[in-house]
């Protein structure tokens, strides 16, 4: 299996058994994992769920793009992408990021770095389920871009 | 030629529809959005200038120079907010 996976899924992730399974190699001293959930506020208040949509195959592509930037400026050993889609719940993991690397500042960078290009580079659509049921689609934030081109 | 369109979220919602087989003479993204505008509607006002959206050919982000060729995927959406 290669070190470097991505997974599009409506199921739950078990981020400790990611954790683990990237901490078996004797060459990383280093292993950040972040974990996103959903939360009660977005755009609005009262957030009960959010249903995330994406565009099965470019999302694939677009992750494994995203992976091999990261190689290219950190020593990456090992990384995983998890992103959950369809009907998630208030509290529910919505997506995993896991380095591994020899030391841990080039785990927290490409850790940080993998989400912020994950938010503006792949194809995935977020819309919130506010309480008294009625629904609308996430606007892209600026400062998602912002934290997107820093890294320039 | 043909085209086959993908939409997405929110622009799938206003468009009514998440895919098409499109017969068209646009060699290039921005010739055929020049053609979608001019169905009117919420195709006018979705791809009008000053609105935000994306476009990929074969899964890959497009611009308006990019060429198009027969039997391609093209896929227009609102800009991303996974993560």
């Amino acid at each position: 299996m290669s070190p470097f996976t991505v997974s599009v899924q409506s199921g739950r992730f078990d981020a400790g058994a990611e954790i683990d399974r990237l901490s078996r190699n004797p060459a990383c001293g280093a292993v950040v994992s972040f974990s996103g959930l959903v939360r009660d506020y977005g755009d609005r208040q009262d957030v009960a769920a959010l249903e995330l949509e994406h565009y099965p195959g470019m999302t694939e592509k677009a992750l494994h793009a995203i992976i091999g930037q990261a190689r290219e400026r950190w020593q990456l050993q090992a990384a995983t992408i998890i992103h959950r889609i369809g009907y998630l719940a208030l509290g529910e993991p919505i997506v995993l990021v896991v380095t591994a690397c020899s030391h841990r500042k080039d785990a927290f960078a490409a850790a940080e770095f993998l989400m912020d290009f994950l938010k503006t580079a792949a194809p995935f659509w977020k819309k919130e389920i506010l309480q008294d049921g009625s629904a609308h689609w996430v606007e892209a934030k600026h400062s998602d871009q912002a934290a997107s081109g820093r890294w320039q | 030629m043909k085209l086959n369109m993908v939409y997405f979220a929110r622009l799938k919602d206003s468009f009514g529809t998440s895919q098409e087989s499109l017969e068209t003479d646009a060699t290039s993204v921005a010739e055929l959005l020049v053609e979608l505008r001019q169905r009117g509607g919420s195709w006018a006002t979705e791809l009008g200038h000053g609105k935000t959206f994306r476009v990929a050919c074969n899964q890959e982000l497009a611009g308006p120079d990019s060429a198009l060729r027969d039997g391609d995927e093209v896929a227009i959406f609102p800009p991303v907010t996974g993560g």
